[in-house]
């Protein structure tokens, strides 16, 4: 009996003990450890291992500074949790020979400075920066300049690529690589990137929680951002604006769409904005401008469209009707030439509270809302879907006799595709 | 001959002046305009519902102003043939002192509102002289219908005025419907240069193409014909269309001039 309390009395203290020593120790490490600062010039002429060398040479936590200058470097390998850093000059140049550099630890911050010249090909993705089963990497203030894929972050956690500039002279598809692209990933933050010139802007297939915002994706020979598979994911006040097949999201749920541009986007199948079975997400305070199609809905549910600008697009709204409960609500439509365009006679979504310019009731009580209900499919959009030739004969007279009709008395438009309470006036 | 052709010009723009007609049509479009701005407030938006009026109501009331003018002022007409007066120069005079003070009717009327909220300066500029553009030539154009018409059933007046309708209601209206039913019913066939020469013959259809081009094309090249997208993608659709526009111009003044040359009143 006693000899039972003697020995938990004794584990008791023995476990103090030994966390005691643990603090001690800790702190001890902590004193001394000292992060030091490793400072590395460019060598020209030889390729270059100075950074190589320096890498080895530092130890968590240190920060290994680039002085101006050229580096040829490539598939550099940075494993340890350091800080590379560069200023005004610092140019880390792959001379095509593959990739740039190859992040697969934690806690990496990669600042300031300039990579250029990825290896190009079809059975690799050579990238400037390839991030690989790594958390905790911040990529900031870089240039990117000509590289095939810009930064490739697979099966990594905790990532935060902001303020870079990426840049490359992309001509086709088959032989370009994507700015920002994300596979197999979570947390990662993309914030106030300029990304043009690459095959997509920002790439995403099952990446989880993250977060893109302030991003300017531009003439981009793909899509400005093209996600599938990434549940959960945020973009927010993005710009993107002449991709080439504008922004295409896919097979994915809960999504959060706000106050972005999707701007000029012209041609055959291109949309301002592409949701392929995109459910239960929002669409709001966004801008559709000068699209040939604002938004493309197919096989999307319960997404709700609202507050938003849709402002002389050639078709705003395009709602396939195999997808159900969408919400279009409270949005603008101005001076668009269709404003919603659809391919069936029923109608499985919800439209409320808009304001379309194109309608010509009248609001005698003064509620600011219409007292006539509103139909805003044409039946000349109709036409122009099975003849597209037809569109020549858009804004004529004839065509404006068809529309008036149909309206009157539906017999090819849908019925039930009504917004029962126009807005008068443009919200806000 | 300038100065008898200028004595003629003053005298039928005093006439028109003193009938008031003239003027109730520049305040039509000066309210018009004006209302425009106010319930659409301002933009494209004006610019394009003001070309919807312009391409329906100026072919008609010029075609009718042509046609009436003719009838009205017979007998000023063929006392001025019994002066020795060249024919051409009568015609010219008679021609561009109906045609003249209707189009400066029209942009007096427009312009007003439109420099008053301000649509000449900046981007909307050329898109404002383009609508406008349109406007004074299709007045032109179908004053000089008007005139043909005239002329040609001078002593019928109700056919001459029946068949002036008939020409409006088919290039404003029945002509698009007709092509219309035609790509609908060869829509399999490659009919995409037919369909488009079909167009570039008819002037109403001509200023509409060039308005769809200035302000739908975002629409249009949603639309993946190749001869339909380069043609009317390109500066070649823009071009092509104003120089039909100018044939347009000089065929009913040509054919009114041949008419009223050979004709023995």
């Amino acid at each position: 009996m006693k000899s039972a309390i003697f020995l938990k009395t004794f584990r008791t203290r023995h476990l103090f003990l030994s966390q005691l020593l643990l603090i001690l120790f800790v702190m001890f490490e902590s004193l001394t450890a000292q992060t030091n600062t490793i400072r590395v010039k460019s060598e020209p002429g030889i390729l270059n291992s100075s950074i190589e060398n320096a890498i080895q040479r530092a130890d968590s936590g240190d920060t290994v500074l680039l002085e101006p200058g050229v580096y040829a470097i490539h598939d550099l390998q940075i494993s340890k949790s350091i800080t590379l850093q560069g200023q005004e000059g610092s140019i880390l140049d792959i001379e095509e020979r593959g990739y740039g550099l190859i992040l697969k630890g934690t806690n990496i911050t990669l600042k300031n400075f300039e990579i250029r010249n990825s290896g190009s090909g079809f059975m690799e993705d050579f990238a400037a920066i390839l991030i690989e089963n790594s958390r905790d990497i911040h990529v900031e203030d870089l240039t990117l300049t000509n590289n095939f894929f810009g930064i490739f972050i697979a099966k990594s956690e905790r990532i935060l690529v902001s303020n870079n500039n990426i840049f490359s002279n992309a001509k086709r598809q088959t032989t370009s690589g994507n700015g920002i692209h994300l596979w197999y990933s979570k947390n990662v933050e993309a914030h106030n990137n300029t990304i043009t010139g690459h095959r997509d802007g920002i790439y995403l297939e099952f990446v989880e929680e993250s977060k893109m915002s302030g991003n300017n994706v531009f003439s981009n020979i793909r899509y400005g951002l093209h996600f599938m598979y990434s549940n959960s994911c945020s973009y927010i006040g993005n710009t993107f604006e002449d991709n080439t097949s504008g922004v295409a999201v896919m097979y994915t749920k809960n999504v959060e769409m706000l106050h972005n541009h999707f701007i000029n986007n012209w041609g055959a199948n291109r949309y301002g904005l592409l949701l392929k079975e995109i459910n239960d997400s929002v669409v709001k305070y966004n801008l559709f401008e000068s699209n040939s199609v604002g938004i493309y809905s197919e096989a999307s549910n319960r997404v709700l469209i609202e507050q938003n600008e849709f402002r002389n697009n050639g078709t705003a709204l395009r709602m396939m009707a195999n997808g159900l409960d969408n919400r279009i609500e409270q949005n603008n439509f101005i001076s668009n030439v269709f404003e919603v365009t659809t391919n069936s006679r029923q109608n499985p979504n919800h439209y409320e509270g808009n304001y379309w310019s194109q309608y010509e009731g009248y609001d005698l009580n003064g509620d600011g809302i219409g007292d006539v209900e509103y139909r805003p499919v044409r039946l000349f959009s109709l036409l122009a879907e099975k003849e597209p030739l037809s569109l020549i004969m858009l804004r004529s007279i004839m065509a404006g006799v068809l529309d008036t009709a149909e309206r009157v008395f539906p017999v090819l438009t849908p019925k039930n595709l009504v917004d029962p309470k126009p807005l008068m006036q443009p919200n806000q | 001959m300038i100065a008898v052709y200028y004595q003629i010009v003053r005298n039928e723009f005093q006439t028109l002046l003193r009938a008031r007609w003239l003027i109730g049509y520049g305040l039509i479009f000066l309210l018009l305009t004006d209302t425009l701005f106010r319930f659409t407030g301002g933009g494209a938006e004006v610019l394009v519902s003001l070309s919807n009026v312009i391409l329906l109501f100026i072919p008609l009331i010029s075609m009718l102003y042509g046609i009436l003018f003719i009838y009205q002022s017979r007998d000023y007409l063929e006392l001025l043939l019994t002066q020795p007066v060249n024919r051409e120069t009568l015609y010219w005079g008679l021609f561009t002192g109906i045609s003249g003070p209707l189009t400066s009717a029209f942009l007096a009327g427009t312009t007003l509102p439109l420099i008053w909220h301000g649509n000449f300066s900046g981007e909307p500029a050329m898109q404002t002289v383009l609508v406008l553009g349109i406007g004074a030539i299709l007045t032109f154009i179908f004053t000089g219908l008007g005139f043909v018409m005239g002329l040609a059933y001078y002593e019928e007046k109700i056919k001459g005025f029946g068949y002036s309708l008939m020409i409006w209601l088919f290039m404003a209206v029945i002509y698009d419907g007709l092509i219309l039913l035609l790509i609908f019913l060869l829509g399999d066939y490659p009919i995409e240069t037919g369909v488009v020469g079909l167009t570039m013959l008819n002037p109403i259809d001509l200023g509409r193409i060039l308005i769809l081009l200035e302000f739908d094309i975002s629409a249009l090249m949603g639309y993946t014909g190749a001869v339909f997208s380069q043609f009317l993608g390109s500066l070649k659709g823009m071009l092509t269309a104003s120089f039909m526009l100018v044939l347009w111009l000089i065929l009913p003044m040509w054919l009114g001039l041949r008419l009223f040359r050979k004709k023995d009143f």
